[in-house]
C-alpha cells in the first residue's frame, strides 16, 4: 500500500450522538442520547476503495451522512485533505462538497420527482459552477449519461419513467458531474434486483477504475462488498470491530463478529449450506441509547471474559495494517 | 423503448380528463367568466342606466330585459354579469394573494423548523383567533369602502389554512432522500424550499387553492350582502342579492338570478376542485 | 437429509396450471401464467424470482387473499377441494388452521395495537374453540419454541415492543400455532440482517423436523434455498423458467435465467471474480413481451424466443432418488447442450 501519500481522509474517533427525548419522562428531564457513532477510526487513500459493513443499527448510514455534515459530527476529527471538517463553517464545506459526494440507497427516492433526469444531474453544476452555459452543461450531463449506462434521449424523462437500476444510474451521474475525488455509495445496491445489483457494482468499480475515485462502500452484504472494495471496515453499535484488507478479513477475520457475520451468510451450494456449522449469535442488538460498558459486543460473543465489561478493547493493528478491537488474544 | 415523456402532470391531466363532472364543470365556469366579460359589452344598456320606462318590471323580452329589471329600472341581466365579474375577480385575486401568502409561510416554516416554524405557527393561530367580520368592518370604517380594500381584507384571512396545509406537507417533503441528497450537493436552503419541496407541494396547492376559490367568493358575498363591500352603483352577486332579498315577496326574480349565478358556479367550483383533488392524489399514482 | 425419507410422500398440495390476472385501467395484467408444482408432506418447495416474477401473487392466491381486481383460475387443490373455488367462508376453515402464511414485514402483518398475546389467542379460539386460559398456556407454549426469551412474561407486549428479528419469530409463531399442515413464507428473512437471518432460518429447520409441516418458501435470495429447499421453482415474467431439485438448479442449471442469476450473484465462497450481470431490467408485470418473458435479456436468443412462448418440459438428467423426486424442467427454445458453451454457473468463479 501506498502510504508514501498523506491519506485523502483521516477520520479519528468519530462521534455522531442524537439527543433524544426519552420515552417516559417528564418535559423538563435531561434528553437521552443515542450514540449512532461512538468513536470510530479509519484512513481512506486516494483511489481506494473501502467497503463499511455491519447489521442496523451499527451507525455505517449516519457515519456517512456525517462525512457529507448531513447530521454534524457531535466530536472526533475528519481531516480532509489535510483541513479539519468536524466544526467547520458552511463555506468551507461548500468548497469541499465539490470533491465528497454521495450514492443513494432508494434510487427511486433520491430523485425529486418533478425534475427530469438531465435536470437532476445537472443541478451540481448550477450550484457550483453557475458561470457554466447552458450549452456546455448539456454537454456535460450528456457525456456523464452515456458513460454510466443511460442514453441522450432519456435526459427529459422523469424519474418514475425508469427502472430501479436506471434511477441509480441517474443518481450516480448526479454525484460523479462535479468530478469527486470521493463518493460515499450508502448502500447503493441493497433496493434492486439480484441481476441488477451486478450491473450497478460492475459500474461503479469501472466508474472508479476510469477515473481514480476513492469509494466508500457501505452496505450490510459481505458478498457483495467483497467484489469491489480493497479493504474492509465492520462496525457493531457506533464502533469499529475490524478493518483489514479484503482476503484477509474473508479468509482470516480475528473479531468474533467478524467471524459470526462472515459465517450467517449463505452459501450458495446447497451440501456445503446445509451441512456447515454456523456460529449463530445469541441475544439482541443492545439499544443504542445504552450501549453495553467494556466492550459493545460483549452482551452476544461467544467467548466473552469478565474483563470485556471491564475495558474497552483497544484497537490492535498488526504490520499488515489489519487492525481489529478485542482483547482476546 | 421510445415512449414519450410521461411527466406526473401529464397522469394527473388524463385522469382529469376522465372525470365528467369535472370536465363539466370546468366548461360552465369558464363560459360564465366568458359570459361576464364579454356580455356587458354586448348589452344594449350599461350597468347604471336607468329605463324609465320600464321599472322594476319581471323578466321580459320587450326591451331585452332578460332578467327584469330592479325598482330604478336598471336592467338586471346587465348587473348580473357585471357583478360576476367583481365577484370572480374578487375571488381569483384574493386566491392568488392568499395562496402566495400561505405556500409561502408554510414551506419556509415547515422547512426551516424550529423556533421560527414554532413562531410563524403561533402567528397563524393567533389569526385564527381573530373575528374576522369584525376586522373587516373596521377596516372598512376606517379607510373606506374600495375594490382592493375588500380583495386585501378576504386575502387576509384565507391564507391560514393553505399555509397550515403546506407546512405539514413540508415536513413530510424534509425527510425523503431527494432533500438530503440536495442537500448533499450544497444546494442552498432557500433553493431547496423553492426548487425542491415547492414544486412537490403543488398538488395540494391545487386542491387546496380549488377548494378557496368558492370559500373567497362566498365571503365577498357576505361581505356585500352585510354592505361591506363594493360601492354603489357598482355591484357584485353579493350586493344583488341583498338587494334582491329586500324584495323577495314582491320581485322575487331579483333574488333567484344572481342566486342562482352565484350557487351555479360554487357549485361548478367544488365539483372542479374534488376532480382536482382526484386527479393529483399521489395514491392513486 | 431427504435420503431418508421415502419417496412416497403424500402430496399435500397440488397445483395445476395457476393463472393469476387482474383488471386494471390500463388492461389485463397476467401476474402468473401457468404455475404447476406438487408440495409433498414434511418437504420444503422453494420458489425464487426477482419484482415481476410473480411469486408473491402465487403464495396470495393460494391463500385467497388477492386484491379485489385479481382473480384466480386453474387448480389448488388441498384434501381433495380445489381452493380456488371455495366460498370465503369455507376458506377460512382451511386458512390460518391447516394453512398458514407468515409474510414479509412483521410490523405491518402484526397489528400493531393489539398484543401480541391477543393476536395469539384470537387465532387458537377461533380455528379451535379454546378458551382464553388454554389459549393464552398454547401461545406461551409456541413461543418458547419459536424461542422468545420470557415467554410468559412478553406475551403481554405489543408489536413495536420487539426486535425485527423477534417480530418474525413471533409471526411464524402464529402461524404455527394451528400446527398447519403447510406453512407459506413470503419472503420471511428479508427484512432481516444476516445474522438475524441465520437464526430465523435454522429455527426453521428445527420447526420443520419437529413438526413436520411442508414449507412454501418464497424468496429472491438464492441463499436461503439453498440452506432450505428440496425442490425449487424459478420464476421470471409470471412463468416457471425452471424447475428441479435444489441441486438440480444450483450444480446443473440450464436455463439462461437461472445461470444468469447464478452468475451475477456475489458469492462469499469462491475466488471473488468479477460479476457477470444480466443486461437490462426485470418486466414490469403489465407490460409482458410476447414470446419468452426473457428473450428481451436473453443471450442466447434466437428466432423462435420473441414469437412463441416456450413449454415447460422435462429435461434428462442423470437418473438418482432426486431426480426422480423431483424431475427437473426446463422452459426454453434452445438446447440445453448450447449452453455449455459459457461458464458454468454452478461452480464458483475463477
Amino acid at each position: 500500500m501506498a502510504d508514501s501519500k498523506p491519506p485523502l481522509l483521516e477520520v479519528r474517533d468519530l462521534q455522531v450522538h442524537f439527543p433524544v427525548r426519552l420515552a417516559d419522562a417528564w418535559p423538563w428531564a435531561p434528553w437521552g442520547k443515542v450514540k449512532a457513532v461512538d468513536g470510530v477510526s479509519f484512513d481512506l487513500q486516494e483511489g481506494e476503495t473501502l467497503g463499511i459493513v455491519g447489521e442496523s443499527g451499527c451507525g455505517k448510514s449516519t457515519l456517512a451522512r456525517a462525512l457529507l455534515n448531513l447530521h454534524p459530527a457531535t466530536a472526533g476529527s475528519i481531516l480532509w485533505n489535510g483541513q479539519q471538517m468536524v466544526g467547520a463553517s458552511k463555506a468551507d464545506w461548500m468548497a469541499v462538497r465539490k470533491d465528497i459526494q454521495m450514492v443513494f440507497q432508494d434510487p427511486l427516492a433520491s430523485l425529486n420527482p418533478r425534475m427530469t433526469a438531465g435536470q437532476i444531474i445537472g443541478e451540481p453544476l448550477r450550484i457550483h459552477r453557475p458561470e457554466m452555459s447552458a450549452a456546455d452543461r448539456a454537454n456535460q450531463v450528456r457525456a456523464l449519461m452515456d458513460r454510466v449506462g443511460l442514453t441522450a434521449q432519456q435526459v427529459n424523462r422523469y424519474p418514475h419513467e425508469f427502472s430501479g437500476g436506471q434511477c441509480q444510474r441517474i443518481g450516480i451521474a448526479r454525484a460523479l458531474i462535479l468530478q469527486p475525488k470521493l463518493v460515499v455509495c450508502d448502500e447503493p445496491v441493497s433496493a434492486l434486483d439480484v441481476s441488477i445489483q451486478a450491473q450497478i457494482v460492475n459500474l461503479l468499480a469501472e466508474l472508479q477504475k476510469d477515473l481514480g475515485l476513492a469509494l466508500l462502500f457501505i452496505a450490510h452484504d459481505l458478498a457483495v462488498v467483497r467484489h469491489i472494495s480493497q479493504r474492509v471496515m465492520v462496525m457493531y453499535l457506533g464502533r469499529t470491530m475490524e478493518i483489514a484488507s479484503r482476503d484477509a478479513l474473508y479468509s482470516a477475520a480475528r473479531h468474533p463478529y467478524s467471524r459470526a457475520l462472515l459465517s450467517a451468510i449463505p452459501v450458495l451450494d446447497p451440501e456445503i449450506e446445509r451441512n456447515r456449522s454456523r456460529q449463530l449469535l445469541a441475544g439482541e442488538l443492545p439499544s443504542p441509547m445504552n450501549p453495553p460498558s467494556g466492550c459493545v459486543f460483549r452482551t452476544r460473543c461467544p467467548i466473552a471474559q469478565e474483563q470485556c465489561a471491564r475495558h474497552v478493547p483497544p484497537v490492535q493493528t498488526d504490520a499488515d495494517g489489519h487492525s481489529h478491537a478485542c482483547l482476546a488474544p | 423503448m421510445a415512449l414519450p415523456a410521461r411527466s406526473p402532470w401529464l397522469d394527473a391531466r388524463q385522469r382529469f380528463m376522465r372525470n365528467r363532472a369535472a370536465l363539466v364543470s370546468l366548461l360552465i365556469l369558464a363560459l360564465i367568466a366568458l359570459v361576464c366579460l364579454v356580455g356587458p359589452w354586448l348589452s344594449p344598456y350599461a350597468y347604471d342606466d336607468t329605463d324609465w320606462n320600464q321599472m322594476g318590471i319581471g323578466p321580459t323580452w320587450d326591451g331585452w330585459h332578460l332578467f327584469g329589471t330592479d325598482e330604478l329600472g336598471r336592467d338586471l341581466l346587465v348587473r348580473t354579469l357585471i357583478g360576476g365579474r367583481v365577484s370572480l375577480t374578487v375571488g381569483v385575486l384574493a386566491t392568488l394573494v392568499s395562496v402566495s401568502l400561505g405556500v409561502a409561510w408554510g414551506a419556509v416554516a415547515g422547512f426551516v423548523g424550529g423556533r421560527v416554524d414554532a413562531l410563524m405557527m403561533r402567528i397563524v393561530d393567533i389569526l385564527y383567533a381573530i373575528p374576522y367580520l369584525l376586522i373587516a368592518i373596521m377596516m372598512v370604517t376606517i379607510l373606506g369602502r374600495d375594490f382592493y380594500l375588500v380583495v386585501l381584507t378576504i386575502s387576509a384571512f384565507s391564507w391560514m389554512d393553505m399555509a397550515r396545509v403546506v407546512r405539514g406537507q413540508t415536513l413530510s417533503i424534509k425527510s425523503k432522500e431527494y432533500i438530503e441528497a440536495a442537500r448533499a450537493i450544497g444546494v442552498p436552503t432557500h433553493r431547496i424550499i423553492f426548487s425542491h419541496v415547492v414544486p412537490n407541494l403543488l398538488g395540494i396547492v391545487v386542491i387546496y387553492t380549488s377548494i378557496t376559490v368558492p370559500g373567497v367568493i362566498l365571503t365577498e358575498s357576505v361581505l356585500s350582502f352585510l354592505g361591506l363591500g363594493v360601492q354603489e352603483p357598482m355591484t357584485s352577486w353579493g350586493v344583488l342579492i341583498h338587494d334582491g332579498a329586500n324584495v323577495m315577496e314582491s320581485s322575487p326574480w331579483m333574488i333567484w338570478f344572481p342566486g342562482a349565478a352565484l350557487t351555479l358556479t360554487l357549485y361548478c367550483a367544488n365539483f372542479l376542485g374534488d376532480g382536482m383533488r382526484d386527479a393529483l392524489d399521489p395514491k392513486t399514482r | 437429509m431427504s435420503a431418508t425419507q421415502s419417496t412416497e410422500n403424500a402430496v399435500l398440495l397440488q397445483v395445476h396450471n395457476l393463472q393469476v390476472q387482474f383488471a386494471t385501467n390500463d388492461g389485463p395484467v397476467y401476474a402468473v401464467n401457468g404455475l404447476s408444482f406438487a408440495l409433498e408432506q414434511g418437504e420444503t418447495l422453494g420458489i425464487v424470482g426477482e419484482s415481476g416474477s410473480g411469486k408473491s401473487q402465487t403464495a396470495l392466491a393460494i391463500m385467497g387473499l388477492l386484491a379485489r381486481n385479481g382473480r384466480a383460475t386453474g387448480s389448488v387443490v388441498y384434501q381433495g377441494r380445489n381452493l380456488l373455488q371455495l366460498s370465503e367462508q369455507q376458506l377460512n376453515t382451511v386458512r390460518g388452521s391447516q394453512i398458514a402464511m407468515a409474510f414479509q414485514d412483521p410490523m405491518t402483518a402484526l397489528n400493531p395495537y393489539l398484543t401480541v398475546e391477543r393476536q395469539m389467542t384470537e387465532t387458537l379460539q377461533l380455528h379451535k374453540g379454546m378458551d382464553r386460559q388454554a389459549a393464552r398456556a398454547s401461545a406461551i407454549r409456541m413461543l418458547d419454541a419459536v424461542k422468545i426469551p420470557a415467554a410468559a412474561s412478553r406475551i403481554g407486549m405489543y408489536p413495536h415492543e420487539f426486535s425485527g428479528g423477534m417480530r418474525q419469530r413471533v409471526m411464524l409463531a402464529m402461524a404455527l400455532l394451528c400446527e398447519p399442515a403447510i406453512l407459506l413464507a413470503d419472503e420471511p428473512t428479508t427484512a432481516l440482517d444476516v445474522t438475524v437471518q441465520a437464526q430465523v432460518l435454522a429455527l426453521l429447520r428445527e420447526l420443520q423436523k419437529d413438526m413436520g409441516i411442508a414449507i412454501l418458501l418464497i424468496t429472491h435470495d438464492l441463499g436461503v434455498i439453498a440452506g432450505l429447499c428440496d425442490q425449487v421453482l424459478v420464476m421470471y415474467g409470471g412463468r416457471v423458467m425452471e424447475q428441479g431439485s435444489v441441486a438440480h438448479i444450483f450444480h446443473q442449471a440450464s436455463h439462461p435465467y437461472t445461470r444468469g442469476l447464478l452468475g451475477a450473484i456475489a458469492r462469499i465462497d469462491g475466488q471473488g471474480g468479477p460479476l457477470v450481470p444480466i443486461a437490462g431490467s426485470p418486466p414490469q408485470m403489465g407490460q409482458l413481451p410476447s414470446g419468452c418473458p426473457f428473450a428481451p435479456r436473453c443471450a442466447w436468443v434466437d428466432g423462435l424466443c420473441d414469437t412463441q412462448v416456450p413449454a415447460l418440459h422435462d429435461i434428462a438428467v442423470v437418473p438418482s432418488e432426486l431426480a426422480l423426486r423431483y424431475p427437473a424442467k426446463r422452459a426454453c427454445h434452445r438446447a440445453a447442450a448450447l449452453l455449455n458453451m459459457g461458464p458454468s454457473a454452478g461452480e464458483a468463479h475463477g
